[in-house]
């Protein structure tokens, strides 16, 4: 994966140089002041190499990722802007990446977006105009090809410079075509790809030796999900209630055994143990840390991981 | 065909509040099959209007008809005789089609749909009936082992299945089969996988609805 920088901004530049990267999440808040991302934003700073930031995660109404993504930047923290197919037709999908690289947003994450009925206007009309792949696809033409999906051209230095992001979910069905999925990505142009949370690391190794088998991880950087359990009560309702999440019964039971007020510490601790296998599995290039409303535990995390400092690219 | 299913009682009470006489029209096409809103629906809802003016003390005189197909003007044109105001209210029992052509016929008529049009689908089993396409206007079946992402997965999506594929149903409803699951077992079992992955299909919305409303002509059966 070597060749000129496709966007030069920090992620792309730890990920090839072959450092363990770390990117973090930040959600945007339910409402308009900018402080709170700023807030959040200051626990991920020097911690992570990017910060995800999420498009009406969960179907629910925030703040925009490109203004959060913004105000992040603004505070230094390299945002990884998120975009979902679900509200947004190609027009006003390829508008917001062109206003995302004008406003020097250097990576974007595409996702199909999680499904209205779940969020809190469960009434409104979804778009998919496209699939979250066809939108990798076209992303990449508009930045390699410099043509927009209607073959308009975009003039040389008006191309979208952004490194292309996309999720993949090794934990959802059919197993047997979670990697073929993630080729999908890979060959409609994503350049890294983060997973969903990974509590099953019996199924991520299956899943990532396909990946290899595939060749996909000589092409794309693959990430890996981590988000610590919070409580035995956390775990439960992310096992029976998230669509996509599996969590074996021996976590279930690990946190069991443990006070509930020691249950956190211990979910990290878990968390920590995973990161260290992740490091040393074949074809994770980093980390990528999911503690949305948790975002302070950052610091913590990062430092009890080993993943401080962050390289220098 | 067309699935329909009938408006909530308190819908269709509200849509003939103080009327003493009206006409209750059913069709003898896709929703007689889909029983909605064929001879027996028209008559058990009839039946069900004037036992609840009665209940309440009230008269209620509620004629029953059944047209060969409300979408046809000729078979709509059976009604002009007794549209001469008699009626404070006509509940069509078609799907939404066939008021708006009694509407435009007899436009001094007080029209209301009674069935609202569920979707376009077929029966699964006696009394269960799923959605099966979307009308988006260029079929596409042919490219998924002849399932329709467009219309049975909830995204739309051209791909693969989303991360929310469980066991076999769609992360939005237990009840709902993952189109996707059933594409993909159905494309690897019949050797086409490879096409599928070599496919890069983005599509053209003109002929869906996002084109505005359609129409079509057939020079050769113009008259």
């Amino acid at each position: 994966m070597k060749g000129d920088f496709k966007s030069g901004g920090r992620l792309e530049r730890v990920l090839r140089a072959g450092a363990f990267a770390v990117t973090g999440e930040l959600g945007p808040p339910r409402h308009a002041d900018p402080e709170d991302v700023r807030k959040k934003a200051g626990y991920l700073l020097g911690n992570v190499d990017s910060a995800n930031i999420t498009d009406n995660q969960t179907a629910v109404v925030r703040m925009s990722s490109m203004a959060a993504s913004l105000i992040a930047q603004g505070e230094g923290l390299e945002a990884n802007m998120q975009m979902v197919c679900r509200d947004r037709n190609r027009i006003a999908m390829q508008s917001d990446i062109l206003g995302a690289a004008a406003l020097g947003v250097n990576n974007l994450l595409i996702l199909s977006g999680d499904h209205q009925s779940f969020g809190d206007h469960p009434e409104a009309k979804n778009v998919y105009d496209l699939d979250s792949i066809n939108l990798i696809r076209a992303l990449r033409d508009m930045r390699d090809k410099g043509v927009l999906m209607n073959g308009r051209e975009l003039p040389e230095g008006g191309r979208p410079r952004l490194f292309i992001g996309a999720a993949y979910n090794p934990f959802a069905d059919p197993e047997a075509f979670r990697a073929l999925r993630a080729k999908k990505k890979v060959d409609a142009g994503a350049d890294f790809l983060q997973s969903q949370c990974i509590y099953d690391m019996g199924r991520y190794k299956r899943f990532m030796a396909r990946a290899v088998d595939l060749g996909l991880t000589e092409r794309a950087f693959f990430m890996a999900g981590v988000t610590p359990l919070k409580s035995m009560g956390m775990a439960k309702y992310m096992r029976d209630k998230v669509p996509g999440i599996i969590i074996p019964d021996a976590l279930i039971e690990r946190l069991k055994g443990v006070p509930k007020d020691r249950q956190a510490e211990e979910g990290v601790r878990i968390a920590c143990e995973q990161i260290e296998e992740l490091k040393a599995m074949e074809g994770v290039s980093g980390v990528h840390l999911m503690l949305v409303e948790w975002e302070h535990m950052i610091p913590a995390i990062v430092r009890q991981a080993g993943l401080l400092p962050r390289p220098v690219p | 065909m067309i699935i329909a299913e009938r408006k909530p009682m308190n819908e269709i009470t509200g849509f003939i509040e103080g009327k003493a006489k009206i006409l209750v029209v059913g069709c003898r096409g896709c929703v007689t099959v889909c029983n909605a809103g064929g001879a027996k629906e028209v008559e058990i809802l009839a039946s069900l209007l004037r036992l609840g003016a009665e209940k309440e003390g009230r008269g209620l005189h509620a004629d029953e008809l059944t047209l060969e197909r409300q979408c046809d003007p000729e078979y709509v044109e059976e009604l002009s005789q007794l549209m001469d105001g008699r009626y404070g209210a006509v509940l069509s029992m078609a799907c939404p089609i066939g008021p708006q052509y009694l509407a435009r016929r007899y436009p001094e008529a007080r029209v209301f749909p009674a069935l609202n049009t569920s979707f376009l689908g077929g029966a699964l089993a006696h009394g269960v009936w799923s959605e099966f396409c979307q009308a988006c206007g260029d079929c596409v079946i042919h490219l998924f082992g002849g399932f329709c992402p467009i219309s049975r997965c909830a995204k739309s999506l051209l791909n693969g299945p989303c991360g929310g594929s469980e066991g076999g149903k769609c992360e939005v409803s237990k009840e709902t089969d993952c189109v996707w699951q059933l594409i993909v077992d159905k494309i690897t079992a019949d050797g086409t996988l490879d096409a599928f992955m070599a496919m890069d299909l983005v599509k053209d919305w003109r002929t869906s609805r996002d084109g505005g409303p359609r129409r079509i002509v057939r020079q050769e059966l113009l008259r």
